[in-house]
C-alpha cells in the first residue's frame, strides 16, 4: 500500500519541494499549512507520517505535536521535526514532546529520505 | 595533458596508493590537482608531471595522491554493518574472550572519521555490555588531511545528518557555532593515525574487527588480493571484516568467506585462519 505523509509548513516552496521529494520516494502527500489544520486533517485519518516545521502561524509545530501525542498516543505516526531551528535545545524540546527524528534545513533528498528511513518508513 | 604527463600520474598513484586511473578519468586530475597546480604556480598538468619526475619531488607526489583521494564518509553508512556489528559480531566476541582481553577494531580508510566514530558510539551505548572490558578503536588513512579532521571531531551540519540517528546528535555531540563537535569520551575511544594499505599492516598489530569499506572499489584485483590477504593474517579466527556495498572478497581471495545470509560481512575461511 502507498505510504502516506502529511507535510506541514507555512511556506508553499517548501511543501512543494518535500512533495516533490516524498512522490519520488512513493509516498502519497497531504499539505498542512499550520499545527492547526494538521491536527484537522489527522482527525480525519492518520498519515503514515508527518514532516512537521517549528514555526507557523495559528498553531506551531511543537504544540501540534502535544496535541498529537495527547490524541493519538506516544508513537504513531512516526514525526518527523524540519525546520531551521538548528540548537540543541530545540531538539531536546522536539525529542521530549514525542518527535522521532530532527531535520535541520536546508535539508535535500538524501537527508529527507535517510531521516524517513530512519523512522521505520 | 600528453600522453606520457598522464601515465606519470597513472604511475604515481597505482605505486603510492593502490588507486587506478584510467584515461576516462582525465577530469578527475584536471578537477582535484587545480589546487596544486595553482599554489605550485604551474601552468598546466604536463608541467606538474614534469615537476614530479625530478629529484626532492617526494612531498609534492605526496599531496598529489592526497589530493586524488575520495574521501566522502558519513555516520553509521548503509546502516547493516553497524546493525550486524552491534547485534552479532561484538555479543560474539564478548563471549568467545576472556573478560581481561581487549577487544582491537580497524576502520581501515577511516578518513574524516565518521565510520570510527559510528563504531565508537555504538561501543559508549554498550557500556554495560562491556563490563569494563578494553576496546581498542585505530582509524587510519592515507590522507593526513582527513586523519586531522577526523581528529577534530568538527562536523557541519549537513554532516551530521547523514545516517547519524537524531538521538545519537543529543547524546554525543555539543553546538559549536554552526558545526557539531562530537564529545570528548567518543573522541578519546578513537586513535587516529596515518597507515597506507599498501604498506605491512603486521605493524598494526591484531584486530577482531575490521571495517575496510569504500577503498577497495579504487584498487585493481592484485591489490585488493594483497590488502585481504594482509588483513586476514591479522585476524583471529573469530574475526570479522566488513566491506563496502560495491565490494567483495569473491573472486580475490580465498581467505576470507561471505558470513552466512550476510551481505558485506567476512569471516576467515575455517582452514586458513591465521594461527
Ligand atoms: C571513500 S573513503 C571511505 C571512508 C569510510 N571507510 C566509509 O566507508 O565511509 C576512502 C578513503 O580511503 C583512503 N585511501 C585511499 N587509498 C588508500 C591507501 N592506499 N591507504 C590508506 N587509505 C587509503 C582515502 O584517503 C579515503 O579517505
Amino acid at each position: 500500500m502507498t505510504r502516506t505523509c502529511l507535510v506541514v509548513d507555512d511556506s508553499r516552496v517548501v511543501r512543494k519541494v518535500a512533495r516533490r521529494i516524498l512522490e519520488a520516494h512513493g509516498f502519497a502527500v497531504a499539505e498542512a499549512e499550520d499545527g492547526q489544520k494538521a491536527l484537522d486533517a489527522c482527525r480525519l485519518g492518520l498519515p503514515d507520517c508527518v514532516l512537521l516545521d517549528w514555526n507557523m502561524p495559528v498553531m506551531d509545530g511543537i504544540t501540534f505535536l502535544h496535541h498529537l501525542r495527547q490524541e493519538f498516543g506516544p508513537e504513531k505516526p512516526p514525526v518527523v521535526f524540519c525546520t531551521t531551528e538548528n540548537d540543541l535545545s530545540h531538539i531536546e524540546l522536539a525529542i521530549a514532546a514525542g518527535a522521532q527524528e530532527y531535520i535541520m534545513k536546508p535539508f535535500d533528498d538524501e537527508i529527507l529520505s535517510g531521516k524517513l528511513s530512519q523512522v521505520g518508513l | 595533458m600528453t600522453p606520457s604527463a598522464f601515465s606519470t600520474f597513472a604511475a604515481l598513484l597505482k605505486s603510492r596508493s593502490g588507486l587506478v586511473i584510467g584515461p576516462d578519468k582525465t577530469y578527475l586530475l584536471e578537477t582535484r590537482l587545480a589546487p596544486i597546480l595553482k599554489r605550485e604556480k604551474l601552468n598546466d598538468l604536463t608541467a606538474l608531471a614534469e615537476r614530479l619526475t625530478k629529484p626532492g619531488a617526494d612531498n609534492l607526489a605526496r599531496d598529489v595522491v592526497e589530493a586524488m583521494t575520495t574521501n566522502e564518509s558519513f555516520f553509521f553508512r548503509d546502516d547493516k554493518p553497524f546493525t550486524h556489528f552491534r547485534t552479532q559480531a561484538l555479543p560474539r566476541l564478548l563471549a568467545n574472550r576472556p573478560a581481561n582481553a581487549a577487544i582491537r577494531i580497524w576502520s581501515a580508510a577511516a578518513s574524516s572519521g565518521q565510520e570510527a566514530y559510528s563504531l565508537a558510539m555504538i561501543l559508549a551505548d554498550a557500556k554495560a555490555q562491556l563490563a569494563g572490558r578494553t576496546v581498542e578503536i585505530i582509524g587510519t588513512d592515507i590522507a593526513r588531511d582527513q586523519l586531522n579532521r577526523a581528529r577534530e571531531g568538527l562536523y557541519t551540519q549537513f554532516e551530521v545528518q547523514r545516517g547519524l540517528p537524531v538521538q545519537m546528535l543529543v547524546k554525543h555531540f555539543r553546538k559549536e557555532d554552526s558545526n557539531w563537535r562530537l564529545s570528548d569520551t567518543i573522541r578519546s575511544m578513537v586513535r587516529f593515525k596515518e597507515f597506507n594499505l599498501l604498506s605491512d599492516p603486521r605493524t598494526l598489530g591484531r584486530f577482531d574487527v575490521v571495517f575496510c569499506r569504500n577503498v577497495l572499489i579504487y584498487f585493481d584485483p592484485p591489490t585488493k588480493a594483497r590488502v585481504l590477504d594482509g588483513i586476514a593474517a591479522q585476524m583471529p579466527a573469530d574475526g570479522a571484516l566488513y566491506l563496502g556495498g560495491a565490494e567483495t572478497v569473491l573472486g580475490i581471495t580465498g581467505r576470507f568467506a561471505p558470513l552466512q545470509g550476510e551481505r558485506g560481512v567476512y569471516g576467515l575461511t575455517p582452514a586458513r585462519a591465521a594461527a
